[in-house]
């Protein structure tokens, strides 16, 4: 089998691709005929490979004992194979023998996408139709979401919000403790398993704490509200690049997963970033100027939002492993189209570096590794004891925009002026800047919703990736209301704060900078 | 001379979408002199069954980097890749590990 790489004949291991065949034996229990190459050269059997990918999922979750014994834990399922067996993996873990069993509280989250990935109403129906089935067959509570329903947060969601302090943080020993005395009393006590399984049960019937939303009765019930998906539409039209298109996704959808977490009661929130998805990930967030916030991008946990704590316990899968895996052991999945679908390959920085990276994972196959241990290696922000950073409004990583003189952001701001040395600086009371001859950014357009201010009042408030998002957007009317009611508070905040400014007592050993 | 040989082809992952949708297809190739190995079955595909956007599923000879081969439920890397010699009623998977599909 190996005639077409004679030259590598000889030579194992550190050059060239050294070639495996189904004659020799699988390299863990040395009998069985392997069924898939995991790393350079390590040929695994169907048996091994399943111990391997299961030990590796509860590996990374007692490495990083992340997660409480009877913490609720929302998984982020979309559908597809990552996401889908990591379900699986959890189903499995919950099934397991006292010793072994994971003991967390699952429930699922799915957000249809459908209206911005060119799905038709049909289309999305059967989509849903197919999630529902796996949804109930994993006999957790489960929450379904439409990406529309974003018009409706609370402007909190772009707050930090702290831990409960009440909550279970004391530490993880004293938890799993606690946990197992508890348990031993449910056990004797009788019913109140089951009762706490049927009040996981109604709440999974209530997907949001709207009023006068219906909850999730029977399949197919809700119906899509069609003027909110033409909002949402609009909204994405308004956006230029399918680069921005993809970041704007991804920051929705976290804050719909997010608001569900916060108000059905979950503390975590589990989402199937393989690590081909982080290296990809990395690199493009490296390109979008998104660096200052790499290690909760990319890392195991991302506790940016307080209370609820994101978690990515398949970040050592490779895609090629689940492929495998959902292939072997039947893990049902759904595809959707997402936004990029057969899109050409350099349609976006993430399209671009994701064939960028498979391309050299083709001719190099420890590439995705080598790049996803970098973002092992990074640490997030060092806070420490200082003062709270100022956030993103949008993302909610620390800004990294307050930066001294002579940094690359500052030469870029100055750069941007020069080129633009028509336009004045964007006065802050706005009105008169259509004075002038030119008034092609359309500020006076519409004199009652004054598109040109907004954005004047946004850019600053935004890390420098969210930066570039928000200047690939024609118009910010469509971003849905509780970005612009956070925008408001925030503007009013700092007004007062000027107000007052003179009547403050300057602290000079103090916090500077906290309000 | 090679005797026609039967293959189930599948496609998976979002490649099926190259395909109309059609995630099975039990294909007969026909006899030629050559027998059939994975590198002429991705030139028969090509001009046989794709649909749309040949660069997304195949550059050069091989398939597009992302895209997994399975030969009866086996990873084509032990296989002999390219090289390996299709039998009858073979079973071989195409799955499509980029975004998107
Ligand atoms: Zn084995
Ligand atoms: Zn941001």
């Amino acid at each position: 089998m190996c005639q077409a790489r004679e030259e590598y004949g000889g030579c194992e291991g550190p050059c060239g691709a050294p070639r495996v065949s189904c004659a020799q034996k699988c390299m863990k229990c040395k009998e069985a005929s392997p069924v898939l190459v995991i790393r350079v050269g390590d040929a695994f059997c169907k048996a091994c490979f399943k111990e391997y990918f299961v030990h590796k999922f509860r590996a990374m979750l007692g490495k990083n004992r992340a997660i409480y014994p009877g913490e609720k834990v929302l998984l982020a399922l979309s559908g597809g194979p990552a996401s889908s067996s990591m379900l699986q993996q959890v189903q499995e873990g919950l099934s397991r023998e006292t010793a072994k069993k994971l003991r967390f509280i699952p429930g699922i989250i799915y957000v249809d996408e459908g209206a911005v990935c060119g799905q038709s109403l049909a289309e999305r129906e059967e989509t849903r139709r197919q999630m529902e089935t796996i949804l109930q067959a994993s006999g957790f509570p489960y929450h379904v979401a439409c990406l529309e329903e974003v018009f409706d947060l609370p402007s909190s969601i772009l707050h930090c919000i702290p831990p409960d302090p009440a909550g279970p943080r004391s530490s993880y020993k004293e938890a799993v403790e606690g946990f197992i005395r508890q348990q031993r009393e449910e056990e004797t006590g009788g019913a109140s398993v089951p009762e706490r399984e049927v009040q996981e049960k109604l709440a999974g019937l209530c997907t949001r704490d709207m009023p006068g939303a219906e909850g999730l009765a029977a399949s197919g019930a809700r119906p899509l509200a069609t003027a909110r998906t033409d909002e949402m539409i609009r909204l994405f039209e308004s956006v230029k690049t399918l680069t921005a298109k993809e970041e704007l996704l991804q920051t929705l959808r976290i804050h719909l997963v997010l608001h569900t977490a916060r108000v059905q009661g979950y503390s975590k929130v589990m989402m199937g970033d393989s690590c081909t998805r982080l290296a990809v990930k990395l690199l493009t967030n490296l390109s979008l100027g998104r660096g200052a916030s790499l290690a909760m991008d990319t890392g195991f946990a991302d506790d940016r939002h307080g209370n609820v704590v994101v978690v990515r316990p398949m970040r050592e899968h490779s895609a090629k492993e689940i492929a495998f895996y959902n292939r072997l052991f039947e893990i049902p999945t759904v595809f959707t189209p997402a936004l990029d679908t057969k899109a050409r390959e350099k349609a976006s920085i993430h399209r671009l570096i994701e064939r960028f990276l498979c391309g050299l994972q083709a001719e190099f196959p420890s590439t995705v590794s080598t790049v996803y241990r970098t973002s092992e290696k990074l640490s997030a922000t060092p806070g420490g004891a200082g003062p709270v950073p100022e956030r993103c409004v949008l993302c909610l990583c620390a800004l990294d925009t307050n930066v001294e003189e002579g940094s690359a952001l500052q030469a870029i701001l100055v750069s941007e002026q020069l080129s633009q040395k028509r336009l004045p600086a964007a006065s802050p009371t706005g009105r008169g800047c259509c004075l002038g001859t030119e008034d092609q950014r359309g500020c006076c357009r519409n004199a009652t919703a004054p598109g040109a201010d907004a954005r004047a009042d946004l850019l600053p408030l935004l890390c420098y990736g969210c930066r570039l998002t928000v200047k690939d957007m024609t118009s910010l009317e469509n971003l849905p209301p509780y970005v612009h009611s956070e925008l408001e508070r925030r503007k009013c905040r700092a007004a007062m704060k000027l107000e007052i400014q003179e009547f403050l007592l300057e602290d000079e050993a103090g916090n500077p900078g906290d309000s | 001379m090679a005797a026609p040989v039967s293959l189930l082809v599948e496609f998976g992952g979002g490649a099926e979408l190259l395909f109309d949708g059609i995630k099975k297809h039990q294909v007969t190739l026909p006899c030629q002199p050559e027998p059939w190995d994975i590198r002429s079955l991705l030139k028969w595909i090509k001009q046989n069954l794709l649909k749309e956007r040949p660069e997304l599923f195949i550059q050069g000879d091989t398939v597009r980097p992302g895209i997994l081969v399975l030969i009866n439920d086996a990873d084509w890397e032990l296989m002999g890749e390219l090289d390996y010699k299709l039998q009858d009623k073979d079973n071989i998977i195409f799955i499509s590990t980029l975004h998107g599909g």
